[in-house]
């Protein structure tokens, strides 16, 4: 069982290896899309420094959104997605490996660069900080949310903007609790309740998204 | 006696049973409305504190009460659809779902139009108004998805895992923005503090809730009934129904 979710991950892993530029191609999304709002705004640090929690959390949503359509397609259009439906260990079991390699390949990277763009922004320090450790946090529930709206338009015309529909009000709390943990610490107050509150969603998302990810792929591959 | 509880699970057994509850909703819908109507705009008092704009809760209430129940309602179908593998359940959460997003956005609507007098401006980032804004966006996902998917068993199917996924969530989100708009916002805005209503208050909103409740039965039956002549097209049962017309239009 074990060394099945393993194969998965390290599959999932290699291929991502092999077309890396898919994963310049979201980490460089989430760069622009953090990089137009001063432009749009303005470069007064201390406005920058307020909406820069809300920005970046929104910027680091909407990148682990264009990247969920990669996370089946290729399998479905190869037919090996039916052979992990058709194999004998639970197809939750695979689902998570294949989240997890997701999340390692769109999530990290985009975890890893948030400093370097809340420099940008003149976040403090120490607010810095803890936007790393809320997107460490709450990027996994992204990962495994976005996992059930990308099984679910498998296939389907438009599954692109459709999966934005399903997925982006679901995002929402993880939206919330990420950036006022930020915020939070701006304030000089502590941002240990939002971070646990994000930690409960997450593992709530990890104990249910794969099971509804896997009857959300049986329905759409059948 | 057993009751045969499946007996009206069929499309075929259903489509005449729901064409003569029709009538009945279609009335009942429009009495309670005009008695609601009544006392909403006549028989209740003026309120002292917000004049008569207060009377746009008689529909704004009722309505948002509304777009909760369908969405449980939607997704109890829906997930009953799922379980049991009955299409009659999913064509119920189908017909469902653009009312349910209909009295949504008129609950929406009718706040901004409650809050610009009370509050001063159409739109503010309250809880209830935000957590709304976002129960649209479940009823819109919902349809787009099925839209979108031309096989109706897969529709039906992944709609379904949809709204019971959005159940699971509504809680979730409902907490998380009321946390939320209570850090952001003072205590400038507070809908808990509203004077205590009068009864005839209560009675007109009540009866308005009766009547969308009636009118949401009628015309979920109605859109439920156009589903299933076009899903079961290819049947005997629908050919049956439409041959006499056919033959009139021939004639």
């Amino acid at each position: 069982m074990n060394s099945a979710w393993f194969t998965v991950l390290k599959r999932d892993l290699l291929l991502a290896f092999r077309r890396r530029s898919d994963i310049a191609t979201t980490l460089f999304f989430f760069v622009i899309v953090s990089s137009l709002f001063p432009l749009g705004i303005g470069s007064d640090s201390a406005i920058l420094s307020t909406i820069a929690p809300g920005v970046l959390w929104v910027a680091a949503l909407l990148a682990g959104m264009i990247s969920l359509a990669r996370m089946f397609a290729a399998d479905y259009a190869d037919g090996s997605l039916e052979q992990m439906l058709l194999s004998p260990q639970p197809l939750s079991l695979l689902v998570s490996a294949k989240i997890l390699a997701h999340w390692l390949v769109c999530g990290l990277p985009v975890v890893l660069l948030a400093p370097l763009i809340g420099l940008q922004y003149a976040l403090p320090n120490e607010a810095i900080g803890i936007l790393v450790v809320s997107l460490l946090i709450g990027t996994p529930a992204l990962s495994l949310i976005g996992a059930i709206g990308a099984a679910l338009t498998l296939g389907v015309r438009g599954s692109g903007l459709l999966v934005a529909l399903l997925v982006l009000p679901l995002y929402i709390p993880v939206l919330i609790f990420g950036a006022l943990a930020v915020s939070a610490s701006q304030h000089g107050m502590t941002p240990q309740a939002h971070l646990s509150l994000l930690g409960a969603i997450s593992l709530l998302a990890l104990v249910l998204a794969p099971l509804a990810t896997a009857a959300a792929l049986r329905i759409s591959v059948e | 006696m057993s009751i045969n509880w499946f007996k009206y699970s069929s499309p075929q057994a259903f489509y005449p049973l729901a064409g003569k509850m029709i009538p009945w909703f279609s009335w009942l819908a429009v009495l309670f409305a005009i008695a609601g109507l009544i006392i909403s705009f006549a028989v209740a008092p003026t309120d002292f504190q917000q004049g008569e704009a207060y009377r746009i809760i008689f529909v704004h209430v009722p309505a948002a009460w509304m777009s909760m129940v369908i969405y449980i309602a939607m997704a109890f179908w829906a997930g009953l659809g799922l379980a049991l593998n009955a299409r009659l359940s999913a064509m119920m959460a189908q017909a469902l779902a653009p009312t349910g997003a209909m009295f949504t956005f008129l609950a929406l609507v009718t706040g901004s139009f409650w809050g610009k007098p009370m509050w001063g401006t159409y739109w503010v980032w309250d809880a209830r108004l935000t957590s709304e804004l976002i129960l649209l966006f479940l009823f819109i996902g919902f349809m787009a998805l099925q839209a979108a998917i031309d096989d109706p068993r897969r529709a039906d199917r992944a709609g379904a895992l949809l709204a019971l996924v959005g159940v699971v969530n509504v809680p979730i989100i409902y907490f998380s923005v009321k946390w939320w708009s209570t850090l952001h916002q003072g205590s400038s805005i507070n809908m808990g503090a509203a004077p205590k209503m009068a009864a005839t208050m209560l009675q007109g909103m009540l009866l308005m809730a009766l009547a969308f409740w009636m009118y949401t039965i009628a015309i979920a039956l109605m859109r439920v009934r156009s589903i299933m002549l076009e899903r079961e097209r290819n049947s005997d049962w629908v050919k049956s129904l439409s041959a006499p017309l056919s033959l009139k239009g021939d004639a």
